[in-house]
């Protein structure tokens, strides 16, 4: 058994210590945001953020959690609540088949946290990793925009990282 | 990564040079002004521009003349070296904060003997002891093709050196003994000679892959054979045929155009950038440099693999490794995974990553990751895992692939090694 | 059972609901005599209807109304572009109903009419004009049966939120007036008037129904089902096509942690596992031990074009009007080549299949569950009414990707373990090396002006393999090439115009006089290619307004002056003019930075649907060969609009898209096959390279068509980046993609 904190929640998982996190979060925990688009950390799809660090959950070893929190767009909101990002994320309809879109909102998410107003270029850097084949990329940017103009989303407390 | 391409070049002095250089440096540090030109003053034209933009390629210029997220060629890049940080400059025409005032002949001066246009000594980070061999024509096209990149104001940072390098005319010293100037313009007679002239002149090779004595001059006797730099390995250029699968001339000609080699690897660290540069220039040049880096082997091959000592520690290692490979490695590059089986990339079993006397380059890759390719040319990418792994799995990862997949002795105290590079690579 | 969405759980609800009598409901026509196959493979029953309705005639395949609500019922799927809420949005305006009053369905076997495919842009067209129009009637219907009911006439009828009220007040709900009236008939050719005035959904950006669980992890594709009993399987391929498998480890396979099978048919394998990550495991060690003998080897891409035009192919004569004398103004001669595309989804393919008893159960994001369906029950040699696929969505897939493929693998792994879902999850690779690819083209013009400087003369030939090779029968699942009794695809043959396959709009909009226009269908595939948003449009819109661009330069015209002269149809002029003013064309056309450029290009999407004209600017960096755009403008008429926030999003997604295709993609393969299987080795357009600003404007046309727009960007998005990059650098090139070949590589 392995313990596992996900948005707060402990949870003991009994999978093998080489199982990639990407897949303890879908089907041990049966959440759906984090989504395999490639295994290879070469997209982005699932993007979550392990204490203060953003990463491919793909590749991400169970064993390397310890005990730091995981978090996923589960953890952001509801869709009766949203977090101000999904809020955004939906006032500017930001999605065509939305594959991409949670993995794309963790990443935005730990942008906003470190920086609250982050340039244009920074955000285009900051978003980068990500790949989206819909071209929704416009849309992307001015939620997160819109998102870090809201002034709604809270600066990180620096946690213990790798 | 912290400096891209931080050259460690730098001289560096002692208490006694220092005596020395105070007698001599009047005679050799005073070095005139130029005249400052309203225009640049050969003839812009497309051809010479077009050439300009090939040397420039060749001499890997914008690497280390473009700062992070700065304009290219406006400088700014931070170099670490032993003596302290320099930040290279700007070398667009701009007039205030570049080259824009500059004739060809300050030009020419500065390449050659590393002296600014207005009488300055430049450190030799800047690698003029190289670019002293380059022709005049290549010199006067890179001036025409620089002089027609977009101005950028952008003021040179102050350098943050070890005291006494902070007085410039010191280099005077250090340039007698390694600046033999001149061009070595016997290019054009055939590959090998147009390859060393590459080598030597333009891409600086040297720089890096060549050892470095206590003030940070190349150690003539051991040329090409090994250097360090930024935490990388930058390996011996005269042992090619030493590798698991010696080299050969069309791997290196794919390796220096494609950033890789199926037998070898792929380019990483400093050399990503060099390799992208590469991937520009007309094949024949890269074939050139292949060339004459194959007449110069002469290391004897060196390459029996001794086998892994076994041990409780080592075998604990190896499977915690196994674990960590089967995680975040396996979907690459397992054996029968589509890398290997579609693209041609190398097991790691031939890598030289782990085929080499160091871990710094294993660790270092697994750390930074390869970036994403900006080139047509150059398919490989590979995710930084410095957020995913912690030291301890780096250190049983790069062992178990050093000792399983390669059949080679562990490396001793890697984990101290990644804990090493980790922190002097984190910005 | 647990299910994926909403809207999943509603349509199964509502197949439990309605039982057996869904299968009573007849989507068939009384008569066959004018059947006929529609483009996307569904047969005309009545072609004198609208839209979809011409395959599915009856009112209650559309809608059905009972003391459990209204439901209404579609053939098309979502893929992405967000007409799930369009139609939903049509059909509650239609019906007066509130939209949360309609409970509605998309593609289910078992459910929904056969609408054949949702592609080619023409789910607004045929499914939402079938919908709009059935809805229209059935709510004429309901007023009629009222205002006998309530002893009075329809216009002293009103409508209010799903409730008919009469004049003194008293109310009917839908339920209690539709009693006693049969919805199982045929629709009208002609519907009741609909005042666009009332709407309260059409024409409105009404906020998309499925984003909410998208943005907040809500289960909401195919991807995110697990049922109970679930088995995990992967396939495990060959290197290359053709190659053929000499060993494997089986057993050794077998024996690994949580294996409950391991499927070995031919050239044919698989593992399914307990769990997704000890499939993934056994699938590695088979791949490990798996030993293939390669059959074929392949030419480079730089003998592509040639070859293409020497295999055997079909001729088409698409126009054919003799050639004017007065042809002696300047002349453009121009080849235009594209290389293989792949559709690049972001989710590799996945489906769910379940072997209940001698029922199939399929979950799948296909194009097409009807076609599937047929081509599933022949692959597994079963009665086509023991097979049933429901649409869940998948990752967006821009045409015929690995979906059909992977639900037919899950559905030959299902059939090894029978009772057990089996979910089939490809790998990157899989997806990338297996789906079938956008075709490579080469085409050939040669037009002249006359002495007035007006188009005289247009010769276009065009070669191409097929863009549509959808499932019309099982060989043409890819997973049945590799069993040991492999299946064969079946013949390519070509969309006819005015649609068209590769030839799809190449024939062009404008007047020209003498016009002879050809396309040579390949018929032998070096690589399979099939349906890729906008088929040969991407490669023929290139063609034609590029030569149209220096055909304005030769005549000293301005490029939309150009156009507009030669344009009749004032749909297509506005479209053209608004884009000129909102690009603020000539003033940037006289103020360009150095390295800078302005492109324009126009086309109605098959000459028959959407309109749409692209302005961009950009700038290129000869330095770093980087193409920045500082400024897109699209303007678009889709007629009567429905959503303009999502025909917007679809505006500006097609342009991205096609600004990653034109500069960016091809598939790279040598003589072992293909080698673009990852993101490296096939980069898409990235957020450090997407535009500036992407303006859209659109042109409504209340009460007129819908004209669907998830493809219409596309081609003139190619087009106008050429030309921009024509006036950038002062060359033209048609190589596509433009950064990989001189003289805009290196
Ligand atoms: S699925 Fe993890 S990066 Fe693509
Ligand atoms: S919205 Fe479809 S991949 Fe991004």
């Amino acid at each position: 058994m392995i313990n596992l904190t996900v948005n707060g929640k402990l949870h003991q998982v009994d999978v093998t210590p080489d199982t990639p996190l990407l897949y303890v979060l879908r089907n041990e925990l049966q959440m759906n945001a984090a989504k395999f688009g490639c295994g290879m950390g070469q997209c982005g799809a699932c993007t979550v953020i392990v204490g203060d660090r953003t990463v491919f959950s793909c590749l991400y070893p169970i064993a390397s959690v310890g005990d730091r929190d995981v978090r996923t767009v589960e953890g952001l909101g509801t869709a009766e609540s949203p977090g101000p990002l999904q809020q955004a994320f939906i006032d500017h309809q930001a999605v065509q088949c939305g594959y991409c879109i949670a993995g794309m909102i963790m990443r935005a998410q730990a942008l906003l946290e470190e920086i609250a107003q982050p340039t244009e270029a920074q955000i285009r850097a900051h978003m980068n990793p990500n790949l989206c084949r819909c071209g929704t990329h416009m849309r992307i940017l001015a939620a997160i925009r819109s998102a870090a103009a809201s002034g709604r989303i809270t600066p990180r407390q620096k946690v213990q990282g790798a | 990564m912290a400096s891209m391409f931080s050259k460690r070049r730098i001289a560096g002095a002692s208490a006694g040079i220092v005596v020395l250089g105070a007698i001599l440096y009047f005679a050799l540090a005073w070095h005139p002004a130029m005249a400052p030109v309203s225009q640049p003053d050969v003839p812009l034209t497309a051809g010479v521009v077009s050439q300009g933009q090939r040397i420039a390629e060749l001499g890997d210029c914008v690497v280390c003349h473009t700062g992070p997220a700065g304009a290219r060629y406006a400088g700014g890049l931070p170099l670490r070296t032993p003596f302290g940080t320099l930040y290279t400059t700007n070398i667009t025409p701009d007039r205030e904060t570049g080259i824009g005032n500059w004739s060809l002949q300050a030009f020419r001066r500065a390449m050659r003997e590393g002296v600014a246009r207005d009488g300055q000594l430049l450190y030799p980070a800047f690698p003029y002891i190289h670019y002293t061999h380059v022709t005049d024509d290549d010199l006067k096209a890179l001036y025409a093709f620089l002089m027609t990149r977009g101005a950028v104001h952008a003021p040179a940072r102050s350098n943050e050196l070890l005291l006494p390098l902070r007085f410039r005319p010191m280099l005077a010293f250090w340039n007698l003994l390694y600046v033999h100037e001149g061009p070595r313009p016997s290019m054009g007679a055939s590959p090998v000679e147009r390859g060393r002239y590459l080598v030597e002149g333009l891409g600086h090779c040297s720089s890096c892959h060549t050892p470095l004595n206590l003030i940070g001059g190349e150690k003539g006797g051991d040329y090409l054979g090994g250097g360090e730099v930024d935490g990388w390995s930058a390996p011996p250029l005269d042992a090619l045929l030493g590798a698991p699968q010696p080299w050969t001339q069309e791997q290196l000609v794919a390796y220096l155009s494609t950033g890789l080699a199926t037998e070898h690897g792929a380019a990483a660290g400093p050399m990503r950038p060099v390799v992208e540069n590469l991937s520009r220039v007309p094949r024949e040049d890269v074939e050139a440099i292949a060339a004459y880096l194959f007449s110069i082997q002469n290391k004897a091959v060196h390459n029996a693999a001794a086998q892994p000592e076994a041990s409780a520690a080592l075998a604990n290692h190896v499977s915690n490794g196994k674990t960590v490979f089967e995680a975040a490695c396996a979907t690459c590059h397992g054996s029968g995974s589509a890398m290997s089986a579609y693209e041609q990339r190398p097991p790691l079993a031939l890598s030289s990553a782990f085929n080499g006397s160091s871990e710094h380059n294993a660790v270092l890759t697994v750390l930074q990751g390869l970036p994403w390719p900006s080139e047509p040319g150059v398919t490989t990418y590979m995710p930084a895992f410095a957020d995913v792994l912690t030291d301890a799995q780096i250190a049983d990862v790069v062992t178990y692939l050093r000792v399983s997949a390669a059949g080679r002795p562990a490396w001793p105290d890697v984990n101290k090694t990644v804990a090493n590079l980790r922190k002097e690579s984190s910005p | 059972m647990k299910l994926p969405d909403e809207s999943v759980d509603e349509s199964r609800r509502s197949f439990l609901r309605t039982g057996v009598l869904v299968v009573s409901f007849a989507l068939f026509a009384p008569s066959r005599l004018f059947a006929k196959k529609d483009t996307l493979g569904t047969e005309i029953l009545a072609p004198n209807l609208p839209g979809s309705l011409k395959s599915n005639p009856m009112l209650d395949a559309w809608i059905r109304i009972d003391a459990q609500g209204i439901s209404v019922y579609s053939g098309k799927v979502e893929l992405g572009t967000g007409v799930r809420t369009a139609l939903w949005q049509i059909a509650a305006d239609q019906l007066a109903v509130p939209l949360q009053a309609v409970h509605f369905v998309t593609a289910d076997t078992g459910l929904t009419p056969n609408e054949g495919y949702t592609a080619g842009s023409h789910t607004m067209a045929d499914g939402g004009t079938a919908i709009y129009n059935a809805s229209a009637q059935v709510r004429k219907m309901l007023l009629d049966a009222a205002a006998k009911k309530l002893g009075t006439s329809a216009e002293r009828l009103s409508l209010k939120d799903g409730t008919i009220v009469a004049q003194d007040g008293r109310t009917l709900t839908y339920a209690q007036a539709v009693e006693g009236i049969n919805l199982h008939r045929y629709a009208d050719p002609v519907s009741p008037p609909s005042d666009p005035a009332r709407y309260r959904y059409i024409g409105k950006s009404i906020p998309r129904v499925d984003i909410p669980a998208k943005v907040t992890g809500g289960p909401a594709y195919v991807q995110d089902m697990r049922l109970p009993g679930m088995l995990h399987a992967r396939v495990v391929r060959p290197p290359s096509r053709g190659a053929v498998l000499e060993e494997a480890d089986i057993d050794g396979t077998r024996r690994m942690p949580g294996v409950v099978a391991v499927v070995r048919d031919g050239n044919y394998l698989a593992v399914a596992a307990s769990s997704e990550w000890q499939a993934i495991l056994a699938m590695r060690d088979l791949q490990q031990s798996a030993k293939w003998h390669p059959t074929r080897t392949w030419f480079t891409p730089d003998e592509l074009h040639q070859v293409l035009k020497e295999l055997p192919h079909q001729d088409f004569l698409d126009a054919d009007q003799p050639m004017v004398v007065d042809a002696t103004g300047p002349r453009v001669k121009a080849t235009t080549t594209k290389q293989y595309l792949q559709h690049g989804s972001i989710g590799p393919s996945c489906a769910i299949a379940h072997l209940d008893g001698d029922t199939l159960t399929v979950w799948t994001h296909t194009q097409g569950v009807f076609p599937l369906r047929a081509g599933l029950a022949g692959m597994l040699d079963m009665p086509i009414e023991k097979v049933r696929c429901i649409h869940v969505e998948g990752a967006g897939c821009y045409g015929h990707n690995g979906a059909d493929d992977a639900a037919a693998d899950a559905a030959l792994i299902a059939a090894h373990v029978p009772g057990r879902p089996v979910r089939v999850q490809w790998m990157r690779d899989q997806e990338q090396m297996w789906e079938p690819f956008g075709a490579a083209m080469v085409t050939e013009l040669d037009a002249s002006l006359d002495s007035s400087g007006r188009l005289a003369n247009w010769r276009y030939e065009l070669w191409s393999t097929a863009h549509n090779e959808r499932i019309t029968n099982p060989g043409r699942l890819m997973p049945t090439w590799l069993l040991a009794k492999p299946m064969v695809p079946a013949p390519s043959v070509p969309i006819p115009q005015p649609e068209g396959d590769a030839d799809r709009n190449a024939i062009p909009p404008y007047r020209i006089p003498g016009l002879k226009v050809t396309m040579h269908f390949v018929t032998q595939m070096p690589f399979r290619t099939s349906a890729q948003r906008s088929l040969g449009a991407h490669v023929n819109v290139v063609a034609m307004e590029s030569a149209m661009d220096e055909f304005a330069a030769a005549a000293g015209k301005d490029a939309t002056d150009f156009r507009l002269q030669h344009l009749e149809d004032p749909r297509a002029k506005a479209v053209i003019a608004l884009a000129r003013d909102q690009f603020d064309w000539a003033a940037r056309l006289r103020n360009l930075p150095r390295g800078s450029g302005v492109g324009f290009a126009f086309s109605r999407y098959k000459n028959i649907m959407g309109y749409c004209a692209v302005a961009m600017e950009l700038h290129f960096d000869e330095e770093t060969r980087e193409v920045r755009f500082p400024h897109i403008v699209a303007v678009a008429d889709c007629g009567q609009v429905v959503n303009p926030d999502g025909l917007r999003n679809q505006l500006e997604g097609g342009i991205v898209q096609s600004i990653s295709w034109t500069l960016h993609e091809e598939v790279l393969f040598d003589k072992d096959g293909v080698k673009s299987v990852d993101w490296a080795t096939y980069p898409i357009l990235r957020f450090n390279q997407v535009p500036a600003v992407i303006e859209t404007f659109l042109i409504d046309q209340p009460g007129d068509s819908f004209l669907g727009a998830a493809e219409i960007a596309q081609a003139p998005t190619a087009a106008a980046l050429v030309n921009a990059m024509a006036r950038a650098t002062g060359v033209r090139s048609h190589r596509l993609p433009l950064m990989r070949y001189p003289p805009f590589a290196g």
